[in-house]
């Protein structure tokens, strides 16, 4: 049995880091931070994402898949060759841990976009990536693309998290920022392509709650070509953020006031022209109102996001120490790592939090 | 005795709180929950950061934190006392129905919502910052005391403050009420005399974190309450 054949009211955990002067850090902090917080989730899905994490390949675009059969894999393989240069390709490194069992073949595909093809698409690049992925998730069975950013990629599986990092050895990975999450689908048996992050092209979001707008927000999305193949509502919040930023050119913060909009009466008592402001996004686009609880992090090239609902039905709180800034479900999760900290506070529900490398714009 | 608790799991912490005949103190405390829920007797000291739901169904136990605490500390509490020296996050009091929290920094949302009063049993919260949005919301007894304290230039309290309340009082201190309040408020400037009670629980919370009463109790406070002339005529449906 797989997702979506229930409902998934979901407890779960998520931790990220980013170090703003860009030096790089091993996944080992995050797996302690989330093994804090092992209660949080119950066992049947665990994943980081790692930002800055190929250095040696960075101008290509990373794409992680699992494939339950060979089949699957043929299929997928054919399909990548007929729309890219396959620069390398090898099965991801992983340590056997008799926690972590069932799992699918797992691969790894640094890709360039033939440049006769993409020409004939009349598409941007990213654009053309991104189908690509849709394509294959939606279309193959059997195999599904659970990665496809350049220089930063995602592990995940079945699993308590701490167990999912050591499997992937991410010891021996080094990146500048990490986002961890830590399931707890109470209602389904989980399966590998669930857990978070989800990502599309260098998106990635982990996620705690659950969300009652997924089907308004998922019809929505379908009209521009979005398929919600996953079967987890997380999964739509990373398209829903890829449409705002990428192809409506949104900030960050114009993003979180269309996913966690304020409420009107809120709006009302606001002054100009943040008040003209929110209430154009909403106006805009009603349809990606996200509602019902969540705590998120969203990573990206260059830096993370935390952000709650507008209620604030899910915990989150925001650390700094030095270069270095955390969010987290859990403040003990980011005492165990960082035992004194700068400065820590928790945000208000709606109110993004934006941590980035110095380089791209952030801030001490 | 004194626990160190690193690494330790929950379960095995809190039996160990459970078994002391004595006072405890624990040592490296690091997300374990659910410390001393229940308790009848005894205090307990906390260094470190301990998770959540801490002091839940608390009866009559005395804890100290010397750090923050994170959501829903004092769930449904009975008696005794919570003091956290630092900040507590999202829930605190949560359905309280006896006993005190005493708070040195901010709340996060939601703090004493469903909180209620019975015979002598009269729950009461004290902060000494900020609270989130939702504070006392479908408070239904108890007192809850905002200082004010904060530093961060917002607001004493945030959005939705009292909203379904039917019973308690809400203290702000503050010479402006800025916040929006629902209709079935009201909301009543006290300037000078407080109530025996609400003075009683201020001096408490300065003897507690070692500030001068003076500064706290000749000041302006906002008292909330359930606006008796403003009912609620309609929920669901007129009736």
């Amino acid at each position: 049995m797989r997702e979506g054949q229930f409902r998934d009211p979901s407890g779960c955990a998520v931790v990220g880091v980013i170090d703003r002067s860009g030096k790089k850090m091993t996944g080992e902090g995050m797996i302690r931070a989330i093994e804090v917080m092992h209660d949080r989730s119950n066992g049947l899905g665990g994943g980081f994402a790692g930002y800055g994490i190929y250095p040696h390949y960075k101008d290509f675009y990373a794409f992680h898949l699992f494939f339950d059969t060979q089949k699957a894999q043929e299929e997928t393989e054919a399909f990548l060759k007929r729309h890219f240069e396959i620069v390398y390709s090898s099965g991801i490194q992983t340590r056997k841990l008799p926690s972590v069992k069932n799992e699918p073949v797992i691969f790894r595909y640094f890709l360039a976009p033939l440049p006769r093809k993409l020409a004939d698409s009349h598409l941007t690049e990213r654009e053309y990536v991104a189908r690509c992925v849709i394509r294959v998730n939606a279309q193959i069975e059997g195999a599904y693309v659970f990665s496809s950013g350049k220089n930063m990629g995602i592990f995940k599986g079945v699993g308590y998290p701490e167990d999912i990092g050591r499997f992937y050895r991410l010891e021996e990975y080094e990146g500048y920022a990490w986002t961890c999450h830590g399931r707890y689908p109470t209602n389904t048996p989980g399966w590998w392509g669930g857990a978070h992050p989800f990502g599309l092209l260098d998106f990635s979001v982990v996620h705690n709650g659950e969300i009652s707008s997924y089907d308004a927000n998922r019809r929505y999305m379908e009209m521009f070509d979005y398929k919600c193949t996953l079967q987890t509502d997380t999964e739509v919040i990373t398209y829903i953020i890829d449409y705002l930023v990428r192809r409506q050119g949104l900030t960050l913060e114009e993003v979180s006031h269309v996913i966690a909009a304020s409420f009107w009466s809120t709006i009302e008592r606001k002054e100009e022209p943040q008040r003209s402001q929110e209430e154009l996004l909403r106006r805009m686009f009603p349809s990606l109102l996200v509602t019902g609880p969540f705590s998120i992090i969203l990573g990206f090239e260059g830096g993370i996001m935390g952000l709650g609902d507008r209620l604030k039905l899910r915990s989150m709180v925001c650390a700094e120490k030095g270069d270095k800034a955390y969010i987290s479900s859990e403040e003990s999760a980011v005492r165990l790592i960082e035992p004194s900290l700068d400065h820590i506070y928790s945000p208000a529900g709606g109110e993004p939090v934006i941590y980035k490398l110095y380089s791209e714009g952030g801030r001490a | 005795m004194k626990i160190l608790a690193n690494g330790m799991h929950y379960s095995a912490l809190n039996a160990a709180v459970r078994m002391a005949e004595d006072d405890v103190e624990i040592v490296n405390c690091i997300g374990q929950r659910y410390i001393g829920a229940g308790l009848l007797r005894r205090q307990i000291v906390i260094h470190g950061t301990p998770g959540n739901a801490l002091g839940a169904y608390l009866n009559g136990a005395e804890v100290r934190i010397d750090g923050n605490v994170q959501e829903a500390t004092g769930d449904t509490m009975n008696a005794g006392v919570i003091e956290v020296h630092g900040s507590a996050g999202d829930a605190t009091g949560y359905a309280m129905r006896g006993g005190k929290i005493f708070i040195e920094g901010d709340v996060g949302y939601r703090c004493g919502i469903h909180m209620k009063a019975f015979r002598t049993q009269k729950p009461a919260i004290v902060i000494g910052g900020r609270a989130g949005s939702f504070l006392g919301e479908y408070q239904a007894g108890g007192t809850i005391v905002v200082l004010g304290e904060h530093l961060n230039g917002k607001p004493i309290v945030g959005n939705f403050c009292g909203t379904g309340m039917h019973g308690g009082e809400i203290y702000l201190r503050t010479d402006e009420l800025s916040a929006a309040l629902p209709a079935q408020v009201k909301a009543e400037r006290v300037e000078g005399e407080l109530s025996e009670e609400v003075t009683a629980l201020i001096k408490e919370w300065c003897a507690r974190f070692g500030r001068e009463e003076e500064g706290y109790l000749n000041c302006v406070y906002y008292r909330l309450t359930p606006n008796a002339d403003n009912p609620y005529r309609q929920m669901y449906t007129p009736n």
